[in-house]
């Protein structure tokens, strides 16, 4: 971590914003800044090199061209995943999930290799799961409950380095009984909402990985309520 | 019908008449099963609104098309018919080339943003002798309707992220519009050039009038649709870094109100509705009534009186505060909006649903730029005015939350208030607000 400000790297949002996951980067640079911890958003278009300095790594969700020239990209650019040796945090969302793996299967039956930094293969599963989703954060990693909105072909399938990152209760997530991984600092997710204003306790996690302290609880009413209603309306 | 048998016989009785006489005695020669169902559909309209159920947009093209699913190539052929679909501006637009191909004849269109084939099937039986058609599509519906109506010219505004749980991504309509406009071989495509997605849809027409609209939103098109690789922009320019595709060479220039024709005439727009994107409509709307025949001065002349589109941009009067109701439905129709109500720092009612007509998954809130609102006074509203709070919250836009946008109207301070709704909020809002006057 630099001396002074919390470097958040958004990685490719040209190519991996197609579903609003820039929010991820926002709430974790705003719920530092609300306790005095300075943080700053670095977005990495498609062109330009990976940096291996930066605290926090966010990828969102694409569609299957732009994800599979982001790989391309993150592969010949490898700065994230010097970053992870580094022991940076990782947020991989949707297409994150599919690109972190050991490799991922298109509808078209072709095989891309992934960047393997999390233990699993991700393969398309017969129908497109969308709707909102409600799991239990797996060994107590955070509290509360998760909550987020799925799109997606991808069946994730996790190896033993691998552990899940919650467990589905209503949706379908990796494979209709776990949701996401979480390997080291990398968290993977199929949840958009985004993720992390859906669930703040996860986005202090991240901050508290980061930043090596506990921080404070934020009260923002609008994050209750919004919550409540998610889980009203999934259960 | 064939596709084959299609092609050879109305075209046949269109090229006799660009003329109107050949056409004005189609409803004689609907067979007897598609007259029979439109007039059962007529009914169903009639009775729909009788009954206060509904505006009765579709219920009579539901029922006709049921008795009869030839119905909508039935009753377009003979009809010269201009299609118009894309992400946003549909229904504005259509109604502005509405407006302007009324200088030929009769126009049968479908105002009321009913925009899949029941929608259509109600207006044409509302018309039948109208010899020409203007139909606002969806564009998951446009290869169905274009195939079944044979178009004489389909204009393709823009494409962009707009409900991706239930329309899909961007990438997947492209290809579908694509594969249908390569089928059209008697159709002038309308399409706008400054819009990767539009243009790689229209790149293989056998037929194409490209328009320079300068709109503006490139969020989706950082990589090529046909072949993957990055697309280059240089100012208004861009280009393909790993195919042939790149921006054309514009037949028709959007510039600063005004626009300029291919024969390089300016030609001052002077619109009654505000915002570029507006002014992007009706170069695309003047473009396609002169493919059809219209000449250009009389084609904007006409266009220009368009005010008020199903309740869109309206005023309403309430308690001393007049409201201009404004509809958004998607990051990029959001984006243009509020470059709209920037200008005068009003306050401003946003009003946000999530039903299935709006897509269910309000991600999307998180790629407008609401942070342009800062400083403003805003009140959250509509059934997810939560997740708008949320949105605003981390935008550090002060807002309160008032769910019932009504109620949220009347707690504003007097004088002009701006209101953003979505689909189902702005629909919702409109007709009450219209109950009330």
């Amino acid at each position: 971590m630099s001396e002074s400000t919390v470097q958040i790297a958004l990685v490719l949002p040209d190519l991996l914003g197609t579903y609003g996951d820039f929010g991820n980067a926002v709430v974790l640079q705003k719920r530092m800044a609300w306790r005095g911890i300075k943080a700053e958003i670095l977005p990495i278009n498609y062109g330009q090199p990976v940096p291996d300095s930066c605290d926090i790594y966010v990828v969102g969700g694409g569609e299957d061209t732009a994800q599979t020239l982001a790989v391309k990209h993150l592969r010949e650019h490898p700065g994230l995943q010097r970053a992870v040796t580094k022991n940076a945090v990782v947020l991989g969302v949707c297409a994150g999930i599919q690109i972190f793996g050991e490799s991922f299967t298109r509808a078209d039956n072709v095989t891309h290799p992934g960047m393997g930094l999390i233990d699993s293969t991700s393969h398309a599963g017969g129908s497109r799961a969308i709707g909102e989703v409600l799991a239990e954060p797996a060994g107590g990693l955070f509290s509360g409950v998760l909550s987020g909105f799925e799109n997606h072909q991808g069946r994730t399938v996790l190896g033993p380095a691998a552990r899940p990152l919650a467990h589905v209760k209503v949706g379908t997530g990796n494979d209709g009984s776990v949701e996401g991984a979480v390997q080291g600092r990398i968290v993977c997710t199929y949840l958009h909402g985004p993720v992390l204003p859906r669930n703040p306790q996860l986005a202090d996690l991240l901050i508290e990985w980061a930043t090596g302290t506990k921080v404070a609880p934020l009260d923002l009413p609008a994050v209750t309520a919004m919550r409540a209603e998610r889980v009203r309306a999934a259960s | 019908m064939s596709r084959q048998e299609d092609r050879n016989h109305p075209r046949g009785a269109r090229a006799a008449a660009g003329s109107i006489a050949g056409v004005n005695d189609s409803p004689a020669r609907l067979p007897l099963r598609t007259a029979a169902a439109v007039k059962l559909g007529n009914l169903s309209s009639t009775l729909s609104q009788k009954m206060g159920l509904g505006a009765g947009g579709m219920i009579g093209g539901r029922v006709a098309l049921k008795l009869d699913p030839q119905a909508l190539n039935r009753l377009t052929q003979g009809r010269q018919v201009a299609v118009v679909t894309g992400t946003n501006g549909k229904t504005t637009s259509t109604m502005m080339l509405a407006r302007a191909v009324g200088a030929l004849g009769e126009v049968a269109t479908n105002h009321s943003g009913a925009n899949m084939p029941d929608g259509h099937v109600t207006a044409l039986s509302k018309q039948p002798d109208a010899p020409y058609a203007v139909l606002e599509c969806d564009e998951g519906y446009f290869p169905a309707v274009a195939g079944a109506s044979n178009p004489s010219v389909a204009v393709i505004l823009n494409l962009s992220r707009d409900q991706l749980d239930r329309v899909g991504e961007v990438r997947t309509i492209e290809r579908s519009l694509r594969d249908a406009i390569t089928k059209l071989r008697d159709c002038t495509i309308i399409a706008n050039c400054d819009d990767v997605m539009v243009t790689s849809a229209a790149w293989n027409a056998a037929r194409v009038v490209w328009v320079a609209t300068g709109t503006g939103w490139h969020h989706d098109s950082a990589s090529c649709p046909r072949c993957g690789n990055p697309i280059r922009w240089q100012g208004e320019h861009w280009h393909c870094t790993g195919c042939d595709l790149s921006r054309p060479h514009p037949n028709w220039i959007t510039t600063d109100e005004a626009m300029i024709t291919p024969e390089h005439r300016k030609i001052e727009l002077r619109l009654t509705l505000p915002g570029k994107f507006n002014q992007a409509n009706a170069v695309m709307a003047a473009a396609a009534a002169h493919a059809l025949g219209v000449p250009v001065e009389e084609a904007v002349r006409r266009l220009r009186s368009v005010s008020n589109v199903s309740g869109r941009y309206r005023t309403i009067q309430r308690n001393g505060r007049s409201a201009r109701l404004l509809l958004s439905k998607n990051p990029a129709g959001w984006s243009e909006t509020l470059t709209v109500v920037k200008e005068a720092n009003h306050p401003a009612v946003l009003v946000i649903n999530a039903q299935e007509a709006d897509g269910r998954d309000l991600s999307w809130l998180w790629d407008v730029p609401f942070e342009r609102l800062q400083g403003r006074t805003v009140i959250a509203s509509g059934e997810r005015a939560t997740d708008l709070a949320v949105r605003l919250t981390y935008a550090e836009v002060e807002h309160t939350i008032v769910p019932d946008p009504l109620k949220a109207i009347d707690q504003m301070p007097q004088g002009a208030v701006e209101v953003i709704a979505n689909y189902t909020a702005f629909r919702d809002l409109n007709a009450r607000a219209a109950a009330d006057e």
